[in-house]
């Protein structure tokens, strides 16, 4: 193994060297084509800091994780991009389910927070956890001020009769968000428990919204007053001053793993491993914290988050179980349920 | 032996022994080709026989085949059947080559097993093919008039064949491929059961909101909807077009203004200034709030607020529509009735409003299919009222990734598409709607009876200020510094965007919007004019010739238009990833899209303006010897001015704002600005959205002004009102 980081960062500094000794050569280090889940901002700030570095030129789209994953599923047979960084784990885990990502190494293991690894496992080595963020939800201070409503803290409080038509979350069919905190529930509650619960939300509950960082927008302009969401969609609009506040459950919570996958029959493989292999080092973990792009939890254990960004350390997180709550039966029977049992069900 | 069939030989050779017959760059400005003349960039000659790619020969071949035709005298009928003989062989072979061979060998397995191994590997078709295949085309086409298709018209029998050619590959295709993904199942396999399922699932069709306080099946939801907005958009753009066409209304110019500017809008600009006006925290309910004790509520959420919306982005079609139609109704049919002593009343019933029943039809066609079809206003304000387009896209996007339902949910989309395109046709019926003839028309525009006048006023005005609240409001948004919250005004955002500098090299285009938007200009730019003349050829062809299988022809290109864009989306990937059309990651392929998406909208207005014009002009102008193609440029098309603004602006209105099929199609090299737009309204980040949007605004303002002083105003022989007021006093 030491062998293996050796050459690697012999060969990270011999590229670096190279594009030192030919500037505006870039062409000469190859190319790469990559499909960015994350915000734009995000996706930029890690473009130009891997340009820099190693000299390869990347040329990036920037989509949801829904729309990444369907597109490449389209284009299967005759793949037009290289690396899919960023977005939720469990698109990425459908794909490598499905043969459409391949398999890859981290160059340092010892390096990478236990979830991340545990994604990498979960996913037959072919995604790998680049940050986490928990599930949790959000207020409107102004709103339940004006509304004379306490402050909900726990998952419990939010089916109180009291907040009828004031939560916002979105609808697990189209979002994963949504689908992460019917998991999350279940798995705190068990099923049958979880789905009482989830009926009696159901009463609250003013609109399943189709996009899953919805209800968060909806927050900051004051259009509904509670709002379930990852914390670290919240966050920006608090850190940009809207009156919100962002709660992570007393019960505990579950978390998702934004993920990172080298697409099957890449073009530049090459390339798309020295992105994979950089974006994993403290260095490139650092640079969505640092830019206040990202308020998301680093996989490498020395990248500092952000200060704004929630304090994994004193979050109650649940042993949240990737790999059975993914996997296409299951989800399939929990939203079938659902739709049964709570969404088709009178107000 | 004529010039044209000449002409068609040499082209064909042209693609044969110059161009290069692959696609190796994305770029389709790509013209380096001739400097590195050698490898997959050469001509299928030098493929041929320096490569050995012996399997490119038989097209070739079928060109040689067709060489005697030179030399064999114009009429004999063994010329024509040469013609389209090698054109149908040629275009046949070309096909089976580049279905046989893709970028990893053989495509099919019983071929793999025929010639053993893997097989040679070719990429897409390029500049060389192209030309080639449409040699063959056009000689087929030479030699069908010569057996007296159309009446032996080469021009028609080109025309026709070139449309169903372009219609057949580029919508067609992509629609048979993925429409195919909902007959089958997860893994693949063809599964019936799988589809009647989701077909007759009780989500769609349920009817609970009958009797009970459930929702209804997302069908029903749809068409009500597209009801609701078809019938509001026609009746409020007739209303706008009478009183352009038929008052002294002072601002009529700013009405057309307001008329057009939810057009021009890009998606979710509309929903959101909505929010920002009547939402629970909304500018207008707050007001409400303080001052009559309305309590805040989420009422826009729902039916009514995607109504709303709908209806002020549709309206303006309709109205595009409508207009040219109203002007074009004869006055002297209107004063003969005036003349007869009927009432204003009565005349406008009896006689303008049946004339302008094909622009009515069309004016709803197109209002209903848009709402079925928007996705940008449901997914902001539809709340807890499903509809089909949204709930394709999510099936496609969202957490179950069920392409086949999708699938399926398209195909019922489909299905009311057809059901308003045929009720369509119904109710248009066989009468005439001429009234524009070679005649002299003198006669003076009726003005509207004073009831109606005011019922178009009652109308408009409402709607007009609504219009208006909107704007500032969007307009305001984009200063704010944070949308709804901080007042504070700012440039932030436009220059966050749009930063310009002085650099070393002269201006720095600094901003993170430029890229996009250059690219959206450029693609825009260039599909526009493109869908314009393929929507009006069609447009000619359905309503001026006759020939088999029209109306399923009318239907067809109507398909781009009735699939919702995600699936569009998806069928073009599907279809043009891999050889022998390979366009993703192009700007060809958005070009495309866009052209075979809105080209219905040229036909649409093409053929309701047409209608109306007689068809002895044209009689007139053939029997003076004039070729069709003269006809169509000396008399068709300038009497088709109004339609060929509303196609003109239309397309390149919709290239800059369309966003559903874009999402998929975009790259790094070819980004669009709705694809940027999507993504800060993602992120929260309102403001430069808006700012983006309003630039965006105004150079489609500034694009349809140009259309406008580009073509030009139609001129009907008719009296100025000026002049009229003389000649009465002359009388009197």
């Amino acid at each position: 193994m030491p062998l293996r980081i050796l050459l690697l960062l012999a060969g990270v500094a011999l590229t670096g060297a190279l594009s030192l000794a030919a500037p505006g050569n870039a062409e000469a280090q190859g190319n790469l084509v990559l499909i960015c889940g994350n915000v734009e901002d995000w996706c930029r700030e890690m473009v130009t800091a891997f340009e820099k570095r190693t000299g390869i030129k990347v040329a990036m789209t920037r989509k949801s994780s829904g729309e990444i994953y369907a597109q490449l599923k389209a284009e299967a047979a005759n793949p037009k991009n290289d690396i899919w960084w960023g977005g939720t784990g469990d698109p990425h885990l459908q794909a490598a389910g499905e043969g459409l990502t391949q398999e890859a190494k981290p160059a340092d293991p010892s390096q990478l927070h236990p979830w991340a690894l545990r994604q990498w496992k979960d996913g037959k080595e072919r995604t790998i956890g680049v940050f986490a963020g928990a599930m949790g939800f959000g207020f409107n201070t102004k709103l339940l001020a004006e509304k004379k409503l306490p402050e909900p803290k726990c998952w419990a409080d939010l089916a109180d009769p009291k907040y009828k038509d004031e939560v916002q979350v979105a609808d697990p069919n189209s979002a994963g968000t949504a689908y992460n905190f019917l998991a999350t529930v279940v798995q705190i509650m068990g099923e049958d428990k979880a789905f009482e619960y989830l009926k009696k939300l159901h009463k609250n509950v003013n609109q399943y919204t189709k996009s899953g960082a919805a209800p968060a927008k909806a927050l900051s302009l004051g259009e509904t007053a509670v709002g379930i969401n990852f914390q670290h969609d919240l966050v920006p609009f608090v850190v940009q001053g809207a009156p919100m506040k962002v709660v992570s459950p007393c019960e505990g919570t579950g978390y998702e793993v934004g993920s990172m996958s080298i697409v099957k029959g890449a073009k530049n493989p090459r390339e798309a491993k020295a992105w994979y292999d950089w974006a994993l080092t403290a260095e490139a973990q650092e640079i969505g914290p640092r830019t206040k792009t990202s308020f998301q939890v680093p996989a490498n254990k020395n990248a500092k988050p952000l200060a704004e960004a929630p304090d994994f350390s004193k979050i109650k997180f649940i042993d949240y179980d990737f790999a059975k709550y993914g996997s296409s039966e299951v989800r399939k029977r929990l939203l079938t349920r659902w739709d049964t049992e709570v969404k088709n069900q009178p107000k | 032996m004529t010039r044209a069939l000449r002409l068609w030989i040499a082209v064909g050779w042209v693609g044969v022994l110059i161009l290069p017959w692959y696609a190796i760059d994305s770029s389709f400005w790509y013209f380096d080709w001739y400097l590195k003349y050698d490898g997959d960039n050469a001509p299928t000659a030098h493929q041929i026989f320096a490569q050995g790619r012996w399997y490119l020969a038989p097209p070739v071949l079928a060109l040689i085949a067709a060489m005697p035709a030179l030399f064999m005298h114009r009429d004999s009928r063994r010329l024509s059947r040469l013609l389209v003989a090698a054109g149908i062989a040629g275009m046949a072979l070309m096909l089976a080559e580049g279905a046989a061979i893709d970028h990893r060998g053989w495509s099919w397995a019983w071929l793999q097993a025929l010639m053993g191994g893997e097989g040679p590997k070719q990429p897409g078709m390029g500049y060389g093919a192209l030309v080639l295949a449409a040699a063959f085309l056009m000689l087929m086409c030479q030699g069908l008039a010569a057996l007296g298709w159309c009446r032996g018209d080469a021009f028609i029998v080109s025309a026709v064949a070139l449309v169903v050619a372009l219609v057949g590959v580029f919508v067609f295709f992509p629609v048979f491929e993925v429409l195919l993904s909902a007959l089958q199942d997860d893994k693949g396999n063809v599964a019936l059961v799988v589809f009647f399922e989701k077909f007759l699932d009780h989500s769609v069709w349920g009817l609970d909101c009958l009797n009970s306080s459930l929702r209804c099946g997302v069908a029903w939801n749809t068409v009500f909807l597209a009801v609701v907005v078809g019938a509001g958009s026609t009746l409020f753009g007739l209303a706008f077009a009478l009183i352009a066409t038929r008052t002294d209304f002072p601002f009529k110019g700013l009405l057309r203004v307001m008329s057009v500017l939810p057009i021009i809008t890009p998606p979710f600009v509309i929903g959101l200034a909505m929010i920002l006006l009547f939402g629970r925290s909304g500018v207008v309910t707050g007001f409400l709030n303080e001052w009559l004790d309305i309590p805040r509520s989420r009422w826009i959420y729902g039916l009514q607020g995607v109504a709303i919306a709908q209806l002020l982005a549709f309206t303006p079609i309709a109205f595009l529509v409508l207009i040219g139609v109203v002007q074009g109704v004869s006055p002297s049919l209107e004063e003969a009735s005036l003349t007869l002593r009927a009432k204003g009343w009565k005349t406008f019933n009896t006689v303008t409003l049946p004339l302008i029943r094909p622009g009515l039809a069309n004016a709803f066609l197109l209002g209903f299919v848009e709402s079925m079809a928007d996705f940008g206003n449901p997914l902001v304000l539809a709340g807890n009222y499903e509809v089909l387009a949204t709930k394709i896209f999510f099936a496609v996007v969202g957490a179950s990734h069920d392409q086949g339902r999708a699938a399926v949910l398209a195909i019922i989309l489909l299905g009311f598409t057809l059901v308003a395109f045929y009720a369509q046709q119904m109710w248009l019926g066989k009468k005439s709607y001429t009234t524009v003839t070679g005649k002299g028309d003198a006669g003076l525009a009726v003005p509207l009876p004073s009831g109606l006048r005011w019922l178009c006023y009652a109308a408009v005005i409402p709607f007009a200020l609504l219009t208006a609240a909107m704007y500032v409001t969007i307009l305001l948004s984009s200063f704010w510094k944070t949308v709804g919250r901080d007042y504070s005004l700012t440039f932030e955002h436009y220059l966050t965007g749009f930063k310009v500098e002085w650099g070393e090299r002269g201006l720095y285009f600094g901003g993170s919007a430029w890229n996009s938007f250059w690219t959206t200009i450029e693609i825009s730019a260039i599909s526009a004019p493109l869908t314009a003349a393929i929507g009006l050829l069609t447009a000619y062809l359905l309503a001026r010739q006759k020939f088999a299988g029209q109306r399923a022809f009318e239907f067809c290109t109507m398909l781009s238009f009735a699939i919702p864009g995600t699936v569009i989306g998806v069928s073009y990937i599907l279809a043009f990833n891999v050889p022998p059309i390979e366009l993703t990651g192009t700007g060809v392929i958005l070009v495309i899209c866009f052209v075979f998406r809105n080209m219905p909208v040229g036909v649409r207005s093409g053929i309701a303006t047409l209608s109306q014009i007689d068809k002895s002009l044209d009689e007139a102008s053939l029997t003076l010897g004039a070729k069709s193609f003269t006809t169509v440029r000396r008399v068709v098309l300038p009497l088709l001015r109004p339609a060929i603004v509303s196609s003109l602006v239309y397309s390149f209105v919709r290239a800059m704002t369309a966003v559903s099929a874009v999402i998929f199609l975009v790259s790094a090299q070819y980004n669009m600005s709705t694809a940027y737009i999507v993504g800060r309204v993602e992120a929260g980040e309102y403001g430069l959205a808006i700012a983006y949007s309003n630039v965006l605004i105004l150079v489609m303002l500034s694009a349809i002004l140009l259309i406008q002083f580009l073509v030009g105003e139609r001129r009907l022989g008719r009296r100025q009102p000026q002049q009229a007021m003389v000649v009465v006093q002359a009388g009197g």
